[in-house]
């Protein structure tokens, strides 16, 4: 693996170091999901959202043949200039990589490569070939809602992957995983689930050696539920964590997004001040064209500035991390259980799943056992309608449980959207750029208007 | 990772609902297959990120209905083609109604969904759904046409056997 090509790292490169240190002078990071096939153009979106009017970091999103590790159908792909859906890093020649980010990734424009791979072996080569330390992923996240690969297959990948990466601080860059855990199917997972499997990747990673990481936790359906979600996240990051070693990361929301402007400008608004108002320290963000295609660079730039915008009108609540709250109850039961299994985590979470300590409403992965339901209240908190046997003292579930309908299902899966870009009352049509958002378009269940009206 | 329901033969036939090799996605599979469930069909979904070679066991061991394949992460273009001929080309699948839908490819482009629609067609398949409603399956289903015969009363402004349609809205 020290082939000859290998490139050196960039010293004093360190993602985790230049987000936190952003975050303690006031400002929110903000990153897109980017990925393009073509090396100049993921140069130009790299560039671009170096130069856009917000503090960021970039992002190389990898295409789904790489994921997979497909490497005939990326080749013909390739070979027939058949568009992809991200960045074929492994492929490509590391020269032609170290070309495309040369003079953009530093110190000041860490880069952060993203991908979904439960079996990442030959990325992370990749990877520590070009210097870069910076990735995201977990054995559960990456494997759950990505594939086929058995769940303990892809723990054994990342337990050997995770330590390879930790010996890039030898090399002088401290290396940085964030948990995709957070993340979970990218809709109707309980917040409680997906803060318990967020630090359990977390202490995945730290277990194996990376010391700089960040925990996910992408915006659901109730801004006040997600409040609660991010600080029952910090409580536990400060109860398990050593302090200083990590930052939380909230993602614009990853379900059915709003298909029009105003809605998908409304959405991102919520998931900004979700992010500042509770202390999280990084923003990845969503676009106007999310629910139809890969975003153009442009529409990424706007979302980047548009965030950043709500972001500095925005100060944090006051509320304490240490709040009880039913999030926090139902995460610390599920970490804990998890961790009762025994030390070495990977197989505790390997355990856990067989048991069904952790189920993942409506993921049909085989090693899920797929009891678990989950469904929307009245109010639009996602709530469990069956926890199977997860080791919930309290069962969440307050109506029997029964088979869902595809009418209903539709209707869970499309209440953000359906929110969002429902038009009511005074707001003005929202063409084009970004839009103001305004006070109660937001989430049910936000902040009060008093607090939400100035400026915005 | 077979998600089969128990319980007795369904009178309407088994449907095979699949992804292709390389989408991980599995929210649209979920959904279709309870839309046809609840409309009398036997549904085996086979997940996401399904081999070629895997789907065509399946199939050939299951003899379906129909086969119902759906992608969104903009491969299913390049990915369909590829596994069309791979189907057909076992005799006991020449016939089997086979139909694709979902967001087919990463260009957004009338005339290049169009052009994609009558190749994938070309390649094997009986009708194209490309950025269409689950429920035009529905629809499809209802007219009798599972054959794949071009259906007059099928909702579609291209083609015949293809529907394309604004994607977002909720049927
Ligand atoms: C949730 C989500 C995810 C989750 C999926 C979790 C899971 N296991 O399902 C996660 C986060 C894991 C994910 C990952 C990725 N995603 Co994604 N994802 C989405 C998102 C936000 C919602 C998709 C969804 O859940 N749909 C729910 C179903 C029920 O609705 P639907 O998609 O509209 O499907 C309906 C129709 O398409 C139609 N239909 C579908 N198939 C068929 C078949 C027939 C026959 C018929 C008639 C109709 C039909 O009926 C369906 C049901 O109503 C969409 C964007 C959006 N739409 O808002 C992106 C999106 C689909 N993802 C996208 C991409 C590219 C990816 C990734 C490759 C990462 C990346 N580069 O960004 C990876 C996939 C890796 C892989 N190997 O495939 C792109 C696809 C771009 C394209 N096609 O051009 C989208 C559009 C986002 C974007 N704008 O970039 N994703």
């Amino acid at each position: 693996m020290n082939g000859p090509r290998r490139a050196a790292v960039l010293p004093g490169v360190d993602f985790g170091e230049f987000v936190r240190g952003r975050a303690a002078a006031g400002t929110l990071v903000v990153q897109p999901r980017m990925g393009f096939d073509h090396p100049r153009k993921m140069r130009a979106g790299l560039s671009a959202t170096r130069s856009a009017a917000a503090v960021t970091v970039g992002t190389v999103t990898l295409d789904s043949y790489t994921r997979l590790r497909d490497d005939a159908a990326l080749a013909d792909a390739l070979a027939r200039g058949r568009p992809l859906n991200g960045y074929p890093i492994v492929a490509h020649d590391p020269a032609v990589t170290a070309a495309m980010l040369a003079g953009l990734h530093g110190p000041d424009f860490p880069v952060q490569v993203r991908h979904g791979s439960a079996v990442p072996q030959d990325i992370f080569e990749a990877l520590a070939a070009l210097g870069l330390n910076a990735t995201e992923g977990g054995p559960v996240s990456y494997c759950l809602p990505y594939g086929r690969t058995p769940l303990e297959e892809s723990v054994r990948n990342w337990t050997r992957c995770v330590r390879r990466f930790a010996e890039l601080r030898e090399e002088g860059a401290e290396p940085h995983l964030e948990t995709f855990g957070g993340c979970l199917m990218g809709q109707l997972c309980p917040p409680g689930l997906l803060v318990a499997v967020s630090v359990l990747e977390a202490l995945f990673f730290q277990q194996h050696g990376v010391r700089s990481v960040s925990l996910s936790y992408a915006q659901q359906t109730h801004a006040g539920q997600d409040r609660e979600a991010v600080a029952a996240l910090r409580r536990l990051c400060g109860e398990l964590l050593p302090a200083g070693s990590w930052h939380v990361v909230v993602y614009a929301y990853m379900g059915l997004y709003p298909v029009t402007a105003h809605g998908a400008h409304r959405l991102l608004g919520a998931a900004a001040e979700l992010a500042v108002r509770s202390g999280a320290e990084r923003l990845i963000v969503k676009t106007v064209a999310e629910s139809r295609q890969i975003p153009p660079i442009e529409e990424n730039v706007a979302a980047l500035e548009f965030a950043a915008a709500v972001a500095s009108r925005t100060a944090r609540d006051g509320r304490s991390d240490t709040e009880d709250s039913e999030t926090y109850q139902e995460a610390a039961a599920l970490v804990h259980a998890v961790l009762g299994l025994g030390p070495d985590l990977g197989r505790a979470l390997v355990r856990a799943f067989a048991r069904g300590y952790l189920d993942v409403p409506y993921c049909v992965h085989p090693d899920n056992r797929g009891r678990t339901r989950s469904r929307l209240d009245g109010e639009g908190r996602l709530r469990w309608a069956d926890t199977g046997a997860l080791p919930l003292a309290r069962n969440g579930s307050d109506r029997v449980a029964r088979g869902v309908t595809s009418a209903e299902l539709h209707a869970d899966l499309h209440y953000v959207r359906r929110t969002f870009d429902r038009v009511d009352g005074e707001r003005a049509p929202l063409t084009g750029g970004p839009a103001p958002v305004r006070a109660r378009e937001g989430l049910p269940g936000g902040s009060s208007k008093a607090d939400r009206t100035e400026g915005l | 990772m077979v998600n089969e329901p128990a319980g007795p033969p369904a009178p309407r036939g088994t449907v095979v609902i699949s992804s292709v090799a390389s989408d991980a996605h599995t929210w649209n599979l979920v959904l279709l297959q309870l839309l046809l469930e609840e409309m009398g069909y036997h549904v085996v979904n086979l997940g996401p990120c399904v081999p070629d070679a895997l789907l065509v066991e399946e199939c050939v061991l299951r003899r379906p209905t129909m086969v119902v394949v759906s992608s969104i992460n903009g491969h299913g273009y390049t990915d369909g083609l590829r596994l069309a001929p791979r189907l057909r080309a076992r005799p006991e699948l020449a016939a089997t109604p086979l139909v694709i839908g979902g967001k087919l490819d990463v260009v957004e482009d009338a005339a290049e969904r169009d052009r994609q629609s009558a190749a994938l067609l070309e390649a094997g398949f009986d009708a194209v759904f490309a950025d269409a409603h689950a429920t035009d399956l529905c629809r499809y289903l209802r007219s009798g046409d599972s054959a794949g015969q071009p259906s007059g009363q099928s909702v579609g402004r291209a083609a015949p056997r293809t529907v394309a349609g604004a994607q977002g809205t909720t049927p």
